[in-house]
């Protein structure tokens, strides 16, 4: 029984926010990638992207409750999302045509291009700011929970309580069907062959008559719909403040690293893997201990590796040693 | 001389437009704003520097600042004796655990070849040294963490004038930029700038969360000053003499004595602060004019030469003998000392150290903005960059207002769009940095004073 509690208790307080929290990346991570593959550069702007497609999504979802409409018991929000795509891919659209088209036309290196994002990063930063404001939000609505702690101990008859949130399962959800979608996308049609060639090698697909025009405007619309999905899980599962925002492009940034940049199937996987590990070497593992071990070995300190501080920190250590002994990432992206 | 005319007529309008800011708002702000310049325009160097001469991106550069900040503590807080007795043994061990892990790592890559066997043994090393450090360390930083928590429950520092913090915060961030430098210089350019980016974090992690040194984020306040304090201003004579002097044609109209006293008072008071701010106008202007002097004289040696050589063509460079490697490093560790010397003199002007307030947005991105917008490779272009954009970053209220007042003027005062945008009023900064940088990289992309490399 002390078996099945410690279980239990991992899976409350590491699997299951993990998951959450590594699928939230995840999209985020996708979305650096490729934006890094298709039009090779770092967008510093991503964490700003996001919010500015979340913004939508909040001003919908308010807009709904308050006419009135809304989705039973998942939250409203998701009726909202398919709006904001649309106007998310049109602000990415119109910046790629009043910004970034020009350098890359130009062939500028790949560095001058980042800066032109950090241009993109403040203007969005401030245009999220103007409309709604640098205040936290909450725009989640319906049923909070799937499971309660409270319920799931009377089922089992567990110490430990299982609670799941119905947004962790809607987060986990939604991006398994979002990145197959992509992945069937990106492997299967002929859109998704030639972006895929365009990324490998600019020249030969060229050469072969993709248009690359058709490419970039395909990878924008598809960022937009990564972004604005992605944010607005972040968001309905924690809460929404442009500043938090902005701080995710780092995690966000090493998941796409630690997979291998320019490689989606990497970045997904990359994003599970900053999760886990902040979660896992930030955790107090007492109770766990106290569970699995017999009484006269109980533990006195908390057994937590690192404080809950450093949990940034963890992410980042994680982005220096891949970088210093595998450049490319756990699954080969471009070598860098 | 003409062909430096851009250059003063830049320079002229700057001046000009932080006078009127004197005349217009008040001294005080003024002489803030040029304070604050001063330091941007070092920090500005140092980027230009390894951006500028030697094309190295560094996102890190709030890290490097607020390591120059950390120094400024060390050297000026006064020791915490109990402090050093309740965890001091321990601290010093721990350290000299660090060392000797460090001399063992070393040791093995140095003596042994490349193999799996090495790997785990380092990676085992590290392993076990981090689990005994944490179990030796943690006592003493308790410890030293109880010693009176709301006042210091951290060790304090040397004692020493702040001043030497310069030097000192000098050395912190090259030490820093050294190891950065060694682990991810060989990256290619952006990449480099997210692992800069992550690295400054993980810096700001450990400074805001190490309470025993640094106080963490309960601030370290009440710094020692190199100026002398206004209150003590205001009771010595020959200042109240010098501003009597100043002011006398003022003063003389007046003519009941105890209203002239009041209004003289007034004006003390007033002075004071502005002098105080002048005394730190000068040591900055000195520190600005040497590190211009000594990067001028760099940029037209033969070793700038060979850092733009390495700049404009890596393999070229390499080719001719020139060790890429190590003159990238050294310029790594070079500018990122000098944005130290930034970093203390930021905490010495403000006079307290608040590891909560360093955020990339405006201590590494900010200083880009700078660097890009001033002109990168030219060290005044660097400088007038820092004045430029720093004053629009403060201005930038008034100036939104002022445009948010001209648009709506139709609008009633009380129309919700026009209550909303001058609530956002403060944002319109971004804005303006962000719409300035696309502009000045889509049409000026060498910025307002752009690279002359001329022969001499």
């Amino acid at each position: 029984m002390d078996f099945v509690n410690a279980i239990t208790l991992l899976l409350n307080y590491i699997f299951v926010p993990a998951l959450a929290y590594g699928s939230q990346l995840a999209l985020g991570a996708i979305f650096v990638t490729l934006v890094y593959g298709i039009l090779r550069f770092a967008n510093f702007a991503t964490g700003d992207m996001m919010s500015f497609g979340t913004m939508f999504v909040i001003l919908f979802t308010f807009y709904f409750q308050s006419v009135g409409i809304s989705f039973g018991v998942l939250p409203t929000a998701l009726l909202a999302i398919p709006f904001a795509i649309i106007f998310m891919v049109g602000y990415m659209l119109i910046i790629d045509k009043f910004v970034f088209k020009y350098y890359r036309t130009k062939k500028s290196p790949p560095v001058q291009l980042a800066m032109v994002s950090i241009g993109v990063m403040f203007v969005t930063q401030a245009v999220v700011r103007i409309i709604i404001g640098p205040s936290d939000r909450r725009f989640f609505d319906g049923e909070k929970f799937l499971i309660k702690a409270g319920e799931f101990k009377e089922m089992t008859g567990l110490n430990e309580g299982l609670a799941i949130k119905s947004t962790q399962v809607i987060t986990i959800i939604v991006t398994l069907i979002l990145v197959s979608t992509l992945f069937w996308f990106l492997n299967k049609t002929k859109t998704g062959k030639s972006m895929r060639a365009y990324s490998d090698n600019e020249d030969l697909a060229l050469l072969s008559g993709i248009d690359p025009k058709k490419i970039v405007m395909t990878t924008w619309i598809i960022a937009g719909i990564l972004a604005t999905i992605g944010g607005a899980l972040y968001g309905l599962d924690k809460s929404f403040k442009p500043f938090t925002y902005f701080n995710n492009m780092l995690p966000i940034f090493a998941a796409a690293i630690v997979g291998g940049i320019g490689n989606p199937f990497g970045a997904f996987l990359g994003g599970y893997v900053i999760a886990f590990s902040e979660i896992l070497l930030t955790y107090a593992y007492r109770k766990f201990f106290m569970y699995v071990l017999p009484e006269s070995m109980e533990p006195d300190g908390l057994i937590q590796l690192l404080s809950t501080d450093y949990k940034f920190a963890v992410s980042f250590s994680i982005l220096v040693i891949v970088l210093l002994y595998r450049p490319s990432g756990i699954f080969k992206g471009k070598v860098l | 001389m003409r062909k430096n005319l851009n250059v003063i007529a830049a320079y002229s309008i700057m001046m000009g437009l932080i006078i009127l800011v004197g005349i217009f708002q008040s001294w005080n702000i003024a002489l803030s704003i040029f304070n604050l310049c001063l330091i941007s325009a070092v920090m500005t160097m140092g980027a230009n520097i390894q951006w500028g001469y030697a094309g190295l991106i560094n996102f890190g550069i709030m890290g490097f600042t607020a390591l120059g900040g950390l120094a400024a503590v060390l050297i000026s807080v006064d020791p915490v004796q109990e402090a050093w007795s309740a965890g001091g043994p321990n601290i010093l061990f721990s350290l000299f655990l660090i060392i000797a892990m460090v001399l063992a790592v070393r040791y093995i890559l140095k003596n042994y070849k490349k193999s799996k066997n090495r790997t785990y043994i380092v990676a085992a090393i590290i392993i076990l040294g981090i689990v005994i450090i944490r179990f030796i360390s943690e006592p003493g930083i308790e410890a030293i963490e109880n010693v009176e928590p709301a006042k210091t429950g951290f060790l304090g520092g040397l004692g020493l004038p702040i001043i030497f913090s310069w030097v000192v915060g000098a050395f912190f961030a090259g030490g820093l930029a050294f190891v950065i430098g060694k682990v991810a210089l060989g990256l290619r350019a952006d990449y480099l700038a997210i692992a800069t980016l992550l690295i400054s974090e993980i810096v700001i992690a450990i400074i805001k969360h190490e309470d025993w040194l640094t106080r963490g984020v309960k601030n370290v306040i009440g710094l020692k000053r190199p100026a002398p304090y206004e209150v003590n201003l205001q009771q010595t004579d020959w200042f109240i003499n010098l501003v009597e002097k100043f002011n006398s044609s003022k003063l003389n109209i007046i003519t009941d004595l105890t209203e002239r006293q009041k209004a003289l008072n007034q004006l003390v008071i007033e002075g004071s602060s502005v002098f105080v701010k002048l005394c730190y106008s000068g040591l900055f202007l000195v520190v600005v004019i040497i590190l211009l002097i000594l990067t001028q004289k760099a940029l037209y040696s033969p070793w700038g030469r060979m850092m733009r050589a390495i700049r404009d063509n890596e393999e070229a460079a390499n080719a001719m003998g020139k060790n890429v490697v190590k003159q990238h490093l050294l310029i790594f560790v070079l500018g990122s000392a000098i944005v130290g010397i930034a970093g203390a003199m930021l905490v010495t002007q403000d006079g307290l150290f608040t590891p909560g307030s360093y955020r990339p947005l405006r201590y590494t991105f900010l200083i880009w903005v700078m660097v890009i917008v001033g002109g990168s490779g030219n060290n005044f272009g660097a400088i007038l960059g820092g004045f430029v954009v720093w004053f629009l970053w403060i201005e930038a209220a008034p100036i939104g207002l002022y445009l948010v007042n001209l648009t709506t003027a139709g609008l009633d005062d009380t129309h919700f769009l026009k209550v909303h945008l001058i609530e956002s009023v403060p944002y319109f900064r971004f804005l303006m940095m962000g719409i300035g940088l696309l502009v000045i990289m889509r049409y000026r992309p060498k910025g307002i004073l752009p690279e002359k490399i001329e022969i001499k």
